[in-house]
């Protein structure tokens, strides 16, 4: 069972809300400040701008620069509420949806009154997460037409350009770019595709003008790992990791797994590494969708890279070429050296392409699968090389098991 | 001007490169890689004929 726990001050509202079986109803959330008389869009806007919230898909892009162009683009305008989580060690979106769907819905309807949208999505794929929406939408029809657009679960589904092709009636697969969907989005129109948390967060800090900067710059967190279970975190920017894995019951991991899958696998000097977009990314990691995958005292991190990165390849969309033959050749070669079955020219290539790779897909994976293989070899060279030597016990009695053991229950 | 590869049409038939080896590599399964994203000055035209050059459309030039 996957558990929820708020890190917030005393006092601050908070996004991760216990509500009761059934999620939060309208009452409940009308009771709670929500959906009161839309502020002057332009003044929104600018307190967005000024909290600097960042949106919480996994780039991190400013979501007031995002609004903004959208917003200045000729014609009519489209928002769409993204809650297709691919990367399976997160739960953060799947339980906003299913618990607060009214919170995610009232933060469309913000952004539709920021950008002049006529129309919007809610992009999705867990029939819980559907159920609650449309539940939520019957109950307060919203003022402008929302649709809900049912997707696989896949990890490439919650890319913005999959979820524009597939609104358009196409596969949920990623298109080259330029466009973005905020040129050129869903049928043709300029497109916010915001993430549900980035969503919330907008509507919450509209409910509470005292803590804008507070609820802009707190994030959700999905924590996993052997030996405790997951729980859904709830914590202020800024928060040592080692805070995180002291309260989950990881305290003494000697390794972690960042931004879900693409933040690659960090050793020494993690615990000193805290809850922050720019400081992750500058020590080579990224905050991503703010999974962490904790690894225990026993487990290997070579065996822990090759799983992610076989759990990349299958998931692979198999549009581009490159993506095919580079996490597969990713993959393989991390299972070889799991296996001790490399030799140094194994090392040689994981470390070039670590480097060739990243950038040359039509979306991230390519580049997370090539991040994996980076910080295994910055981080752990000596359990690389002691990989060639002696067969690793672990890697032996546990061999890589496609990513599965990665998959985190939304609580 | 810039040359965009779209990844998704690249099918590694490695056409690409011969009129233009200063700015596309080969990479080891085939596909094309930009080395740069600008056309250097004066390559326009073999920039030009790469993107005629391939039987996919995966490339394309924008000012």
């Amino acid at each position: 069972m996957t558990g929820i726990l708020s890190l917030t001050p005393q006092g601050q509202p908070t996004v991760l809300t216990p509500q009761p079986p059934g999620g939060e109803d309208l009452p409940r959330y009308r009771a709670a400040g929500g959906y009161a008389p839309v502020p002057a869009p332009d003044r929104l806007l600018e307190r967005i701008a000024t909290a600097g919230l960042r949106g919480r898909g996994g780039a991190g892009f400013p979501a007031a620069v995002k609004l903004r162009t959208v917003r200045d683009a000729p014609g009519d305008t489209v928002v769409v509420a993204n809650g297709e989580e691919g990367e399976p060690g997160s739960v953060k979106d799947r339980w906003l949806l299913r618990h607060r769907p009214h919170l995610v819905l009232d933060g469309l309807r913000l952004a539709a009154a920021i950008t002049g949208a006529h129309r919007g999505h809610v992009y999705l794929a867990d029939p819980a997460a559907e159920a609650a929406v449309r539940r939520a939408l019957t109950e307060r029809p919203p003022e402008v037409p929302v649709e809900v657009v049912v997707t696989e679960h896949t990890y490439v589904a919650g890319e913005e350009s999959a979820v524009v092709r597939r609104i358009d009636g196409g596969p949920a697969l990623p298109t080259a770019k330029p466009p973005r969907p905020f040129e050129r989005g869903v049928g043709g129109a300029p497109t916010l595709v915001a993430n549900v948390e980035t969503l919330a967060r907008i509507a919450l800090l509209t409910s509470h003008p005292d803590a804008v900067a507070a609820v802009a710059t707190t994030h959700l967190v999905t924590i996993a790992g052997p030996g405790s279970e997951p729980v859904l975190v709830e914590a202020p920017a800024g928060t040592h990791l080692k805070t995180l894995a002291d309260l989950s019951g990881h305290g003494r991991a000697p390794a972690v797994l960042l931004g879900g899958l693409f933040g690659g696998v960090h050793g020494a000097g993690w615990s000193d590494l805290r809850l922050d977009h720019d400081e992750l990314a500058a020590a080579g990691g990224a905050l991503g969708c703010g999974a962490l995958h904790f690894l225990a005292p026993e487990d290997c991190p070579v065996a822990a890279a090759a799983d992610a990165a076989g759990y990349l390849a299958a998931q692979s969309a198999r549009q581009c070429g490159v993506c095919v033959s580079g996490t597969r050749a990713l993959a393989e070669t991390l299972a070889a050296v799991a296996r001790c079955e490399n030799g140094e020219e194994d090392t040689a290539k994981l470390l070039r392409w670590s480097t060739q790779l990243p950038g040359r897909g039509a979306c991230g994976l390519l580049d997370a699968a090539a991040r994996i293989a980076a910080t295994l070899l910055t981080h752990f060279p000596d359990r690389v090389s002691d990989h060639q030597d002696t067969p690793c016990a672990v890697c032996s009695a546990a061999p890589p098991l496609d990513g599965n053991r990665l998959v985190v229950a939304v609580p | 001007m810039k040359l965009l590869l779209d990844s998704t049409r690249c099918q590694g038939y490695g056409l690409c490169q011969e009129p233009a080896p200063g700015f596309i590599d080969i990479d080891e399964w085939g596909y094309a890689q930009l080395t740069v994203t600008t056309v250097p000055e004066g390559s326009e035209e073999a920039a030009a004929e790469a993107v005629a050059v391939c039987p996919n459309s995966a490339l394309r030039l924008v000012k």
